[in-house]
């Protein structure tokens, strides 16, 4: 898919309401019925928020098998929330949504979803392997205990993202980087056909981001498709086949080296964007995640202890 | 040895031994996930909403614990639902609804005329009245809680530790949160005459509280708080039978103490070295 979808350029503030769309635009150059034969991942003018708040409105996309898609925008901009609506967790206020053939949440045991770090409890009493284990959970159905296979993969997964020599450390001492590549190898773990991934390569060092690249790119090559935030547009422009900008709504779609451009981000990223000669550069508030959804826990120290 | 077996030529007292080691295992493999989840405040909650039920059953003269259990599992259920569709927040819903249904309990209590020592021995606990059809009705629901901890373990500790990831995975987290608050309630009422509405959420929280100081693995957390729960059950009733002291504030005072002695001596107390980061923190450069 070599095209890009551009919405109409709007007020590019966050705060404003999105423009009138033109109805062309809503399905860009895809035809509706071929994007959603052939998509693992699809949205057909979904709007959701929570409580009275809009966090995504009139969102259109078609995420073909084998996509490494990095969904990129400013906090507050519905990053998370668009990730929790393919995943099953929020639903949408009007729009449809298939994933993997179906409506979102049915494939669940096909899916692997990574919140956070944030939303995760790092003083919780499990182990690297323990956490890692739970991605095998959803097939072993209900009575079924962990067994050789499960340690095996469990085992598998953690050598891959390079933590096999830490199955029996506690989550809580581990470093940002560590504590990613746990949470990726529990995705892998479980082997789905399509990884959810909230901020994978947020506060981690260069070798680690490269690392879980690497093993992201080979799950893409071989049909897997990945969806990820990030607030890294280095990142998203050097690592990513494709770019997802959103702000409120679809800002821009498409190849990264085509999204990526200053005047798309521009739109993305309004008043937070600094272009300085030529090289963009986004002023992004240090805090990297959107706002907490009702009922979510955020736990903030990140100490080991 | 005397000073030992003596307290067990009384059925009464091995029927209160029995009694208590069961509510001990029960409450500590439910407490596991109640501390955990940080909502220590919910089994207060449920036993004091228990009360109403307890009285009913009393003035219509049917099960003590079905009335208690009728209560304390309508009041978690509905904790649960009115924090779900309310927008408020767990603790605001669970506040408002336990104090309701206590007051609801005294209401009904100061309507039945006389003395009622009975319902006394509920606020305060009175282990000595457990009868042999109690003790098998608390060895019914208590074995229910158990298998049903037994059954969904890996479900509870994947919704408990990361409950998006878990719901994306496909396990039905909402349903599974209505059979644990259900599972808190019944908890409670196998514990009500052991303990007593006002000390049962000692039995449920402290000794969890006190494993969790004491490992850092979760399986190890849940027969650590069963072991500390069998223990402090014994020893407390046999101490409240050596100096006639009231038996369910004897088991509670004897985990407090296990958990002070935890929180000064164990592996990350008061008295422990400050150890320097595991090397591990550092193996990659970024500070955690």
């Amino acid at each position: 898919m070599e095209t890009l979808t551009v919405a109409p350029a709007g007020p590019a503030h966050p705060s404003a309401p999105a423009a009138p769309r033109d109805h062309d635009h809503d399905h860009g150059p895809l035809d509706p019925a071929h994007a959603l034969a052939h998509a693992d991942v699809w949205l057909s003018d979904v709007t959701a928020g929570y409580g009275d708040r809009v966090a995504l409105e009139h969102v259109t996309i078609a995420v073909e098998p084998g996509s490494l898609l990095a969904v990129v925008g400013p906090n507050g901009a519905g990053k998370s929330t668009l990730l929790k609506l393919m995943a099953g967790l929020a639903r949408p206020w009007s729009g449809r949504i298939q994933v993997l053939g179906g409506p979102a949440g049915r494939e669940a045991r096909r899916v692997a979803y990574v919140p956070q770090a944030e939303l995760v409890d790092w003083a919780f009493p499990v182990t690297v392997e323990d956490v890692v284990m739970m991605g095998r959970f959803p097939r072993l159905g209900r009575v079924r205990r962990p067994g050789p296979d499960d340690r095996r993969s469990v085992r598998d997964a953690l050598e891959q993202v390079q933590m096999d020599n830490h199955l029996r450390t506690q989550i809580g001492a581990l470093s940002g980087g560590q504590r990613r590549r746990v949470f990726l190898a529990r995705a892998l773990a479980a082997e789905p056909d399509l990884f959810l991934l909230d901020e994978p390569v947020t506060g981690i060092d260069a070798t680690t981001q490269e690392l879980l690249m690497d093993l992201l790119e080979a799950q893409a090559a071989r049909g897997k498709t990945v969806v990820a935030t990030t607030h890294d547009l280095a990142c998203a422009a050097g690592r990513f086949q494709q770019v997802l900008a959103v702000n409120r709504t679809v800002v821009a779609y498409g190849p990264s080296n085509l999204v990526l451009d200053a005047d798309v981000l521009a739109a993305a990223y309004g008043g937070h964007l600094l272009v300085i000669e030529g090289r963009t550069v986004v002023l992004d508030d240090a805090h990297h995640h959107d706002d907490a959804a009702p009922g979510e826990r955020h736990f903030h120290d990140m100490g080991g202890r | 040895m005397e000073w030992l077996l003596e307290p067990l030529s009384s059925p009464i007292i091995v029927r209160a031994l029995l009694a208590s080691a069961l509510v001990g295992v029960v409450c500590a493999v439910v407490g596991t996930y109640v501390v955990l989840r940080g909502i220590a405040f919910i089994g207060d909650a449920v036993a004091h909403a228990a009360f109403p039920g307890v009285v009913v059953a009393y003035m219509v003269g049917f099960s003590f614990y079905l009335g208690a259990a009728v209560a304390a599992v309508g009041t978690a259920l509905a904790i649960g639902f009115v924090t779900k569709r309310s927008g408020l927040r767990q603790d605001t819903s669970i506040g408002v609804l336990f104090a309701g249904m206590f007051a609801l309990g005294i209401f009904l209590f100061s309507t039945i005329d006389g003395y009622v020592a009975d319902l006394f021995s509920f606020l305060l606990g009175n282990v000595l009245a457990i009868g042999t059809g109690d003790l098998v009705a608390l060895v019914i629901m208590g074995s229910g809680v158990i298998v049903t901890v037994a059954i969904l373990w890996k479900e509870l500790l994947y919704a408990t530790f990361d409950p998006l990831g878990a719901a994306a995975s496909g396990i039905k987290v909402d349903r599974l949160e209505y059979l644990f608050l259900a599972l808190v309630a019944l908890t409670i009422v196998v514990s009500l005459q052991a303990v007593g509405i006002i000390l049962v959420v000692a039995m449920l929280i402290t000794p969890a509280a006190t494993a969790q100081l004491l490992t850092v693995r979760f399986t190890r957390l849940m027969v650590l708080a069963a072991l500390i729960g069998i223990a402090s059950a014994v020893v407390g009733l046999y101490l409240s039978y050596w100096f006639d002291v009231a038996s369910g504030a004897t088991i509670v005072l004897v985990q407090t103490s296990a958990f002070v002695v935890a929180l000064v001596l164990g592996p990350r107390g008061l008295l422990a070295r400050r150890r320097p980061a595991p090397a591990a923190d550092v193996v990659d450069g970024v500070a955690a």
